[in-house]
């Protein structure tokens, strides 16, 4: 079985993100950017199912900027075998939707055939949390999101969801697509050698028209802004005075 | 204009404070119908009826629909997507499972999470975990959307609308469902609590959590975790705040041994007050908290306690 990984380079988590000053967006020019996280426990999954001996080939995809190889390098330094970069957009600001990225995406499942997508459960950017969904709706596959274990059984996964009132465990016929939720597993540090390797592993590059997909929005951005700032509060200097000010101050209690 | 909502709906019962505030959000849209989806929902039906702002609720109820299986779910929704301009849910796992796979079918983008609608067309939504809010306008013909909960009220009851049963769609036979491990909580449910009361990396165990939730209930409020307490096996993930856990905006908020750092404060930054107590005081918390204490929350948390 094949694995494909989608990958995403977004704004590195630990950054503090700057809105624009014309609304027009968030402002990415000499930013440090990353792997999305949930993209990294989704890469070392797929590592983890090669390891059990479950995949024979894991293949990291990337869409967007030329600078996302950087990310598909990273990924292919921790164990993926090669990779595909889909150059959608020439600016960093654009951000291709996640329906585009899924028509994209169901164009390389059909010429690659894996038995498994696994994809992150949201870019940290966007916040949009459609992906995966999309992308299994388009294929017409199963779907397992939010995942916290995945066991692979023949035709079928079973999948473990974190769900808003717990766990959640559920069968899906294979090949699905599963989206991995923080807790599935630790995601390993590429080391200097495999850093070194990673740069011989194949990497092709191909553009949205070599798929026939129109990457254009649905969505217009009429504008960006900061969110509304807190009024600067207050330090106590005890309990008692904490418990006052709550009662009498903020009549919360 | 028309408006299909579905109902949140959890073994049977309507999460009435979810699907109320998503009734709220959705009213500017045009005339509201609620969809039930379910094995077991004519009660439910029959609540989401009594909810202020919905002239008509359909309910299909079918073991098809247990457990919220995403494939059947999505299947029927879009069956009944023809006769509407919006397909609008609460941004709860279930409908973030959902919605998405609906919008690839139709062939339009999803709009998660929004916290404002502006008109039938353009909505506000938070993006890099809340710190900027981005307005989009959709140039599809149906648009698919998630509310954020929390920064809508709930609309009233007092309303009587028709319930109409309708059939199930046909079954893909994609996935069934296994097992449910469900968190046992008599406290507030998390997202609708008004106080909630959060244990981070700095209450140090499994043990003394157990002084988190002592508070908590001395409060009547929901317990909140970071994602440090999570990981650190000090409480279930489902008590997760922020923007990969769940986000809240009760009227008081009270942070300890949390750091605050941007995932965190993403999910309950918008709460009315936030107390911090934290014994380091540069901790980025007290950046938005309206009261600070620079304490250990050893000799703070039990003397909270006392004082209530």
């Amino acid at each position: 079985m094949k694995v494909l990984v989608p990958v995403k380079r977004v704004i590195d988590y630990n950054v503090k993100v700057r809105v624009k000053a014309d609304g027009s967006g968030v402002d990415l020019a000499n930013v440090k950017m990353s792997m999305n996280p949930f993209d990294e426990i989704a890469v070392e999954q797929a590592i983890r199912l090669k390891e059990a001996g479950k995949a024979e080939e894991v293949v990291a995809v990337s869409i967007g900027v030329k600078q996302s190889q950087e990310t598909l390098r990273t990924a292919l330094a921790m164990g993926a075998d090669r990779a595909i970069l889909i150059v959608a957009a020439d600016d960093v600001h654009n951000d291709i939707e996640p329906l585009a990225v899924a028509k994209l995406l169901k164009a390389v499942v059909d010429e690659e055939q894996p038995g498994i997508v696994l994809c992150g459960k949201q870019a940290i950017d966007n916040d949009m949390n459609a992906t995966g969904q999309m992308l299994s709706a388009l294929l017409g596959w199963s779907q397992a999101t939010f995942a916290s274990e995945l066991d692979i059984d023949g035709d079928k996964a079973v999948v473990t969801r974190e769900v808003d009132g717990g766990l959640q465990t559920i069968k899906v016929n294979m090949p699905t697509v599963v989206t991995v939720d923080l807790r599935l597993n630790e995601p390993r540090y590429a080391s200097l050698p495999n850093i070194m390797k990673a740069k011989k592993k194949p990497l092709d590059e191909k553009t949205p028209a070599d798929y026939g997909v129109d990457v254009g929005n649905r969505l217009e951005i009429v504008k960006t802004a900061e969110p509304e700032t807190r009024k600067a509060g207050i330090k106590v200097g005890s309990v008692e005075e904490l418990v006052t000010k709550l009662k009498d101050e903020a009549g919360v209690l | 204009m028309a408006v299909l909502l579905l109902a949140e709906i959890t073994d049977g019962q309507l999460a009435m404070d979810a699907t109320a505030k998503t009734v709220t959000a959705a009213k500017p849209l045009g005339d509201i119908t609620v969809l039930c989806v379910g094995a077991t929902c004519a009660a439910a039906a029959k609540e989401a009826a009594t909810i202020e702002g919905v002239s008509k609720v359909l309910c299909a109820e079918h073991d098809l629909y247990g457990h919220r299986l995403a494939e059947p779910a999505a299947d029927l929704v879009v069956s009944l997507a023809g006769d509407y301009s919006h397909i609008v849910a609460p941004a709860t796992t279930d409908a973030k499972n959902l919605m998405p796979r609906i919008a690839a079918l139709l062939d339009v983008m999803v709009i998660s999470d929004i916290t404002a609608v502006i008109d039938a067309d353009t909505f506000e939504r938070p993006i890099y975990a809340g710190n900027a809010l981005q307005t989009v306008k959709s140039a599809d013909t149906t648009k698919v959307i998630s509310v954020r909960g929390s920064v809508f009220d709930a609309a009233a009851t007092g309303g009587s609308a028709s319930v109409e049963n309708i059939g199930a769609a046909s079954d893909p036979g994609l996935s069934s469902w296994v097992e449910d491990k469900v968190a046992e909580s008599d406290r507030p449910e998390l997202t609708s609590a008004g106080i909630v009361v959060s244990g981070g990396r700095g209450v140090g165990s499994e043990d003394d959590f157990a002084m988190i939730e002592k508070l908590a209930d001395k409060l009547g409020a929901a317990v909140g975790a970071s994602r440090a307490a999570v990981d650190s096996g000090y409480a279930p993930n489902d008590w997760q705040v922020g923007q990969t856990g769940k986000v809240v905006a009760p009227d008081l908020y009270i942070a300890i041994g949390i750091s605050g750092a941007i995932q965190h404060l993403a999910g309950m930054k918008d709460s009315k007050i936030i107390v911090a107590i934290n014994k380091d005081e540069e901790a980025p918390i007290f950046q938005v908290a309206d009261y600070g204490l620079v304490a250990d929350l050893f000799d703070a948390v039990p003397k909270l306690i006392d004082a209530l």
